[in-house]
């Protein structure tokens, strides 16, 4: 009988040499939606454009109280006036969201964690969208306090001349300024490009238009069926008919759509650097 | 496991990265060596789904990295260590991917504490992190989600010779756990010190692979003489050819025969002897270096030879 044992060497091969690693499951949208829309808060730069939104909604609803006549201390007013730092804040938003991917450079990891790229821009459309949506119900509920606070101090009755089907006019005509903002950083995943692009869509392009129009009869009649902006901006007066509709379907699909479309395909196939 | 296979990078009609085929296994650290725009980086962004591929293929684990339903969980990836947004903190960096890859939050806590970031640190914004500290937060987001395979570029960049050193025994106990290690560096020694098995790329190209013992092994006898001119041709005549190095400002000659044979043949030839030892990686050095040359150097092949 023999005494000797062989030694058995037993080496730690710990946890990365197990038989079978279990599979693991999917990552379900919400959790990539979930740190994306972290993504928007957690740097400085992110969380005081973020605060930005209420900051100018108190300025521009402090304005109001200040130097509007006391006829003019109504609903309609305040909204109106918190509506126009919105049209600007809410697209830098939505670029931002898609280029700093790029500028920042962030891009590396998140594909590399998510590498289907279409739902990572998916989660932010989606988050850009639900962040307008509570951007804008934020501000109007600002105007509202605004509007309880000015009629008092005015000594005027408190009017709430603005109906929901309004309500629902501004938020398209935010939505649509903000999917335009998504789409310029779709198409130019580069910050300072994006918010360029953006202001010459929003200031420069519409002064082009009118120009034409007051110059040009037949750019008169042509500019519903060819200016986005015209259109996008037009909701937030509101009625629109039939005709107005196919007039933003038709621009929307030209200016927006496609460039998105465009846009997404490029971010698809682009190299990660 | 990482599979390449006949790996192809065109751009327009440079090619970044050609034909390239090797494996990682389990259980190693593979160092993937060569100069500045050899095409590691290109080959690695492939790997991870961050550039296409001309034509080849890459695997991780038997599938392509698009195909893990989870990719932070299997494959730990640190590409460059400064592609971060400034403004978020260490810790926000690690809270991001703990939280996509669907991790205990403790991780962050563990991570920061295995690449030896302090707590005060981590709640710093990287802007103000020195490329060493970039470089562990990288790494401690590589290791997040408990992966198998771990693909870090130039992850020594930036590190001091400790650093390296830690980085060395953290990579070995992570191969000696069975996990698979790919990591790229332009600095031969980094790779010597720390790889098991070693490939070497040069303008796209495969040019060496294998063990760094084959490699080193290959290497045969590092012999610097008094006149080394009249060394080399006494090692052609009796039929062992050398090759002139320089290295560290010293000329050397380099030949397969052994230090015996080189000894003897120096005796014979009546030729002093200022250093005679196994080469010791001096042939893969040279190799090397002849890559990172911007001109090919035939001279010296063709004076010594």
């Amino acid at each position: 009988m023999s005494t000797a044992t062989i030694p058995v060497t037993t080496t730690d091969v710990g946890q990365h040499a197990r038989a079978a690693r279990p599979t693991y499951a999917p990552i379900p949208m919400r959790t990539v939606m979930g740190v994306e829309l972290r993504k928007m808060f957690d740097t400085r730069s992110g969380f005081w454009l973020m605060a930005s939104v209420v900051i100018l909604a108190v300025i521009a609803t402090g304005a109001v109280i200040l130097f509007a006549p006391d006829a003019d201390i109504t609903y309609d007013s305040f909204a109106g006036a918190i509506g126009i730092p919105m049209t600007i804040v809410l697209p830098i938003i939505a670029a931002l969201s898609i280029t700093s991917e790029w500028s920042q450079r962030t891009g590396l990891t998140t594909f590399t964690m998510v590498p289907s790229r279409s739902r990572v821009v998916l989660a932010k459309l989606l988050d850009t969208v639900l962040v307008g949506i509570a951007s804008i119900l934020v501000a109007l509920a600002v105007g509202a306090l605004g509007n309880v606070v000015g009629s008092q101090l005015a000594g005027v009755p408190t009017t709430w001349d603005m109906t929901v089907s309004e309500v629902l006019y501004i938020l398209a005509g935010n939505g649509l300024g903000l999917l335009m903002g998504f789409t310029l950083g779709v198409l130019f995943r580069n910050s300072a490009a994006a918010i360029v692009g953006y202001f010459v869509y929003a200031m420069v392009l519409p002064t082009l238009s009118a120009l034409l129009a007051s110059a040009q009869d037949w750019y008169a009649d042509a500019q519903p069926w060819v200016d986005f902006q015209w259109n996008q901006t037009g909701l937030f007066d509101g009625g629109y008919g039939p005709t107005e509709w196919t007039q933003l379907l038709v621009t929307g699909t030209i200016w927006l759509l496609l460039p998105l479309a465009f846009g997404l395909w490029r971010v698809l196939r682009s190299e990660v650097k | 496991m990482i599979t390449i296979s006949h790996l192809t990078k065109t751009y327009g009609g440079f090619r970044a990265v050609d034909d390239v085929t090797f494996t990682a296994q389990p259980g190693r650290v593979t160092g993937f060596l060569g100069p500045n725009g050899a095409g590691k980086s290109t080959t690695m962004r492939i790997m991870v789904g961050l550039t296409p591929a001309t034509t080849g293929e890459a695997t991780i684990l038997g599938r392509r990295f698009s195909e893990l339903p989870n990719p932070g969980r299997e494959v730990g990836v640190l590409l460059d260590a400064s592609a971060q947004h400034a403004g978020r903190t260490g810790r926000e960096i690690l809270t991001l991917a703990q939280r996509t890859m669907r991790m205990p939050k403790s991780r962050v806590a563990e991570m920061l504490e295995v690449v030896s970031l302090t707590d005060e640190e981590a709640g710093r914004r990287v802007r103000d992190y020195s490329l060493g500290m970039r470089q562990r937060l990288g790494i401690a987001a590589a290791l997040i989600g408990d992966p198998e395979v771990l693909i870090l570029d130039e992850p020594a960049n930036g590190l001091d010779p400790a650093g390296i050193r830690w980085m060395r025994d953290l990579l070995r106990g992570y191969a000696d756990q069975g996990g698979t290690v790919l990591l790229s560096s332009h600095l031969l020694h980094e790779i010597e010190v720390i790889a098991d098995d070693i490939v070497v790329i040069g303008q796209g190209r495969v040019v060496a692979q294998g063990t760094k013992h084959e490699l080193l092994e290959a290497a045969g006898t590092y012999v610097r003489a008094t006149d080394p001119a009249r060394l080399a041709a006494a090692l052609v005549a009796a039929g062992h050819p050398a090759e002139q190095i320089t290295g560290l400002g010293q000329q050397g000659l380099r030949t397969d025969a052994s230090t015996e044979q080189v000894g003897e043949v120096a005796l014979a030839a009546g030729i002093a002897l200022r250093e005679l030892r196994p080469a010791d990686g001096a042939g893969l050095e040279e190799m090397f270096l002849a890559l990172t040359a911007d001109t090919q150097r035939d001279d010296t092949q063709g004076e010594a030879a």
